[in-house]
């Protein structure tokens, strides 16, 4: 079986700043792989050079199969089979749920009204959110955007799904509830490449856990391996300062 | 103006508004007052308000003079707002030579006068192609006209409404496998429009009046439009009393036309 996603020698810049400066990456079908890293590590662009809506300076990357940096490939095709979410959801403000969840079915997948109507609601359903198929989306709380986001990227069926900090424009009780529709969506097979600040969550549920810092990859493996005991002097302090903003230890803590 | 009697410490702070209020009403009372009671209101009436000249118009105010501007008026819109979004593509395109197009085009138009434009479309065109009409006669030559200089304004609002809809909206209809065309079709667009109800609503009341310019074209008995029908009768009665009802007749059209767009924002706010 081939690789979900291979990434060869990828360079991004943006005028003169190199945001990537050389990452290779390979995502196997059905793997879940968490990117962590400081703000402006570049991850975030990584995610977004797999489906091109950022174009790579330099490199080479392969998607489902298709060279999606080869110009002359069917690039909406390709993007029909990978699924996106957003830090800020945008979903579709003008429309319903409902909408939101077949406008793509219709209109690319040239679905009927029925039969897009009918995997809307089922995709609504994985998310627990089948009760508000006629709001809009204003009327929703984060956290339920984010799970209508996710409904709206499955109802396509996709091979892949990308999440660009899904649950960084969140308030933190609504964290969990979409990070349990993702947990169920990699238990369920679905290969996915996730830029995240939960560490918990990639703890849990990745295969993988790749850390990126200044643009590039310092450290892959096993989350036990990267987030437990890391190798890398960068990706300890990384952790450190994330799993204990305060910079307080338990005994200065007691202490003060 | 405000005129606070007494030194400024003597009356609490709504005692004093109170105060200013009745005064300004007062001084506004006067103003009215004096306009009613020393006015020459018979000889206003005759010169600007004679029954048997307003009675006189109608039917033909209504149809077809008022019938006409909202077909030359809405003609003009439509055009324009095709036209207009053309441009605003245009504009924001990434091929350069739209961009010079769309630019040159929108400070082309928006600086020469209506009369101009209608003036050439209505006697330039003819020339240039002999063998051709332009199809709708007076209509469609006053819906090219007038639209070609509206599509100009509307490029721009249209633009800056496609600009207001966050970048993300685009980004999550292309990750959906959806076109650049597609996208902008289902998803920006409408969202654009939604934000610029308001302005496109000015523009529509602008082209009513402009709609006044038809007689450059040498209109006729059935293709009269209000402002044109009224300077007839203004002619032929000697009497002002048309142009009065002219302006009722516009007033017509404009303000339920305020009344639905508040409306569609009303219905447009629910959705955002």
């Amino acid at each position: 079986m081939t690789d979900a996603v291979v990434v060869e020698g990828l360079v991004k810049s943006f005028g003169a700043t190199e945001v990537l400066r050389g990452i290779d990456l390979s995502v196997a079908a059905g793997e879940v792989v968490c990117v962590i890293g400081p703000s402006g590590s570049g991850k975030s662009t990584l995610l977004r050079c797999i489906n091109l809506l950022e174009t790579p300076s330099a490199g080479r990357i392969c998607t489902l199969g298709v060279e999606i940096t080869d110009p002359d490939c069917e690039l909406d095709a390709l993007r029909r089979r990978i699924g996106m979410v957003f830090q800020q959801f945008n979903l579709f403000g003008h429309l319903t749920v409902r909408r939101n969840l077949t406008v793509a079915q219709r209109r690319v997948l040239h679905r009927g009204r029925a039969e897009a109507d009918r995997v809307a609601t089922d995709a609504l359903a994985r998310v627990g959110l089948a009760d508000k198929v006629d709001a809009y989306p204003a009327h929703l709380s984060g956290g339920q955007q984010q799970r209508v986001a996710i409904a709206r990227a499955l109802a396509m069926g996709p091979e892949l799904m990308l999440f660009d900090e899904p649950t960084s424009a969140l308030d933190p009780e609504l964290v969990g509830e979409v990070l349990t529709v993702m947990r169920e969506l990699a238990e369920g097979g679905m290969t996915m490449l996730v830029v995240t600040h939960e560490m918990a969550f990639a703890r849990q549920v990745a295969d993988r856990v790749v850390f990126m810092d200044g643009g590039v990859i310092v450290e892959s493996g096993p989350p036990d391996e990267v987030l437990v005991a890391p190798r890398e002097e960068r990706t300890r302090a990384f952790l450190h300062r994330v799993l204990d903003p305060t910079g307080l230890t338990e005994a200065e803590l007691e202490g003060g | 103006m405000t005129v606070a009697p007494g030194p400024p410490h003597r009356l609490t702070r709504r005692q004093r508004q109170r105060t200013t209020r009745i005064v300004q009403y007062g001084v506004f009372a006067a103003v009215v007052l004096l306009v009613v009671f020393t006015a020459n209101w018979r000889d206003l009436q005759q010169g600007f308000f004679r029954p048997d000249v307003a009675a006189s118009m109608f039917p033909g105010v209504i149809f077809p003079a008022l019938v006409n501007t909202l077909l030359f008026t809405l003609g003009a819109f439509v055009f324009g707002l095709i036209v207009g979004t053309v441009l605003a593509l245009m504009r924001l395109s990434s091929v350069r030579v739209y961009r010079w197009v769309a630019t040159g085009y929108v400070e082309l138009f928006r600086g020469l006068p209506v009369l101009v434009v209608l003036f050439a479309v209505g006697y330039g065109i003819p020339i240039a192609f002999p063998d051709r009409a332009i199809p709708g006669g007076v209509y469609g030559k006053m819906a090219l006209g007038l639209g070609l200089t509206a599509a100009a304004y509307m490029a721009e609002t249209i633009r800056a409404g496609i600009q207001a809809v966050p970048r993300g909206q685009l980004e999550a209809a292309r990750t959906l496998g959806m076109s650049y065309t597609r996208a902008m079709v289902s998803i920006v667009i409408p969202q654009a429009f939604r934000i610029i109800i308001p302005p496109l609503t000015n523009e529509i009341i602008l082209l009513t009046k402009d709609s006044s310019l038809a007689y450059v074209l040498g209109v006729t008995a059935t293709n009269v439009e209000i402002t044109k029908f009224a300077s007839d009768v203004l002619n032929t009665r000697v009497n002002a009393t048309p142009l009065v009802v002219a302006a009722l007749a516009y007033l017509v059209i404009t303000l339920p036309l305020s009344q639905l767009v508040r409306r569609l924002e009303l219905r447009a706010a629910r959705a955002r």
